[in-house]
């Protein structure tokens, strides 16, 4: 089947199967930041946003994105490169396999409640799993690049 | 990982009704069991185009669409406000904030999870299932039955009561290995276990809100609790009462505030 959508602000279409995840289908229209990591909605690196919402890519059924839009890191490019600097600064990534998930969840937090507490950005992303990092230093640069979108210094 | 041959994207209610009176036809909704069943069907009937992901204030009731996110009812201010914070605090640990954004109210309800929060939650607030064809059941009923192929459109919640939700967690994020869900109206208190590892149930209700320790002993005596990989029926028995006691601590704490 034809699926038409919006993706990173263009309109695009695509073939699929009746039971391909919009992960497949993202994968298969060149967007290799969106990574599957568990399949079992579980770990997060899927995520992706949907109207503007974080979902998981490797659960929502792409023939349900039509006439939706979709974003992932690929159309963030200039707040991926602002978190990134953040991320790196802290110490906050060892392998980067969690991070186009991570990052795309953060910038939902952004949106939703960019003045959030430690425990708030913890609540937000406990759906993202890192095996590196321990979430400390991942939570100090949140802070920072939450810094940066608010400008408002933290105690 | 599921199979679909087709995707249909329902246009009514009547539409998904019809197709899914073939058994090789399922109902979609947040996808995320669903997806992991490894079942293969020849139709997927998308509910997600018939503006069921809404939250109605009513008089009495809140009606919630079967397509509601837990992620709208963990957020939603009035409806959190009606029942003193208990859908913040009973859906936050439900996997992430990406899953809830997804995961429904309807595939909860449907499914009869053992382990579900929000089923237990539900039995609490002493809710009612709005189906297609049947109409309402109440879900103390509902939850006792079998799956069949009607359509859940709605969940009706009384107002009027306070309520409060304790779980274990084996760690953050994952099913919980006990959960107790207690309300208090007019009627007394109400309390539900989940978890244990079956089926929610309503293990007591028209209880004086301010009992004793005995008495959340005594109803953990008598309550069939289970093993499973996450816990033993012993521990389950024994943190039972303990979170029965929080739960209704916590209930008339809201109550009075
Ligand atoms: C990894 C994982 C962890 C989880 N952890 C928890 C937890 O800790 N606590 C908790 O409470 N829940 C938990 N859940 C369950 C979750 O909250 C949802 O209940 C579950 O995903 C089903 O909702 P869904 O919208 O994804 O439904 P789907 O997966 O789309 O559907 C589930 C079933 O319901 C049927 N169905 C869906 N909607 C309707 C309808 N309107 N009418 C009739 N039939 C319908 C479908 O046909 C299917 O059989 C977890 C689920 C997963 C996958
Ligand atoms: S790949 Fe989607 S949550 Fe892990
Ligand atoms: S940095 Fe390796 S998984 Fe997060």
């Amino acid at each position: 089947m034809n699926v038409e959508f919006v993706l990173n602000g263009r309109r695009v279409s695509a073939i699929v199967d009746a039971d391909d995840s919009l992960y497949k289908m993202l994968r298969s229209l060149g967007m290799h930041s969106v990574k599957c990591g568990c399949e079992t909605t579980n770990c997060g690196l899927c995520t992706v946003h949907m109207d503007g919402k974080a979902v998981l890519s490797c659960s929502v059924p792409a023939a349900r994105c039509a006439g939706h839009e979709i974003t992932t890191l690929e159309g963030m490019q200039e707040e991926a490169a602002r978190l990134g600097a953040c991320l790196a600064g802290e110490g906050a990534e060892q392998c980067g396999f969690c991070a186009p998930g991570l990052m795309m969840n953060v910038f939902a937090l952004a949106k939703e409640n960019p003045h959030a507490t430690a425990a708030e950005i913890d609540a937000f992303l406990a759906g993202n799993l890192c095996r590196c990092s321990g979430y400390v230093s991942q939570r100090r640069a949140i802070m920072k690049y939450l810094e940066q979108v608010t400008g408002e210094v933290r105690a | 990982m599921a199979k679909y041959k087709n995707y249909v994207l329902a246009q009514s209610l009547e539409e998904a009704y019809a197709l899914n009176a073939k058994k090789s036809a399922v109902i979609v909704a947040g996808n995320m069991w669903l997806r992991m069943c490894g079942l293969s069907k020849q139709m997927a009937i998308d509910l997600s185009a018939l503006g069921l992901d809404k939250i109605e204030e009513k008089e009495d009731a809140f009606l919630i669409g079967s397509m509601t996110t837990l992620r709208q009812m963990e957020t939603h201010g009035a409806l959190n406000a009606a029942f003193g914070g208990v859908f913040r605090e009973a859906l936050a640990p439900i996997v992430g904030t990406q899953f809830r954004n997804t995961a429904t109210v309807g595939g909860s309800v449907f499914s009869r999870f053992g382990f579900s929060d929000v089923s237990a939650l539900l039995l609490a607030l002493d809710a009612q299932v709005v189906l297609f064809a049947r109409g309402a059941v109440k879900l103390s009923d509902y939850q006792q039955e079998a799956w069949d192929r009607d359509i859940i459109t709605h969940i009706r919640i009384p107002k009027g009561q306070r309520a409060a939700v304790q779980s274990v967690r084996v760690s953050a994020t994952d099913i919980p290995v006990l959960v107790c869900a207690a309300s208090v109206s007019d009627a007394g208190l109400r309390l539900v276990l989940g978890a244990r590892p079956a089926r929610a149930q309503i293990v007591v209700e028209h209880l004086a809100p301010d009992c004793g320790a005995e008495t959340f002993e005594e109803i953990a005596a008598r309550t069939a609790f289970g093993s499973n990989l996450r816990a033993s029926e012993a521990y389950r028995r024994k943190i039972a009462p303990v979170l029965m006691m929080r739960a209704a601590k916590a209930c008339r704490e809201v109550t009075q505030a």
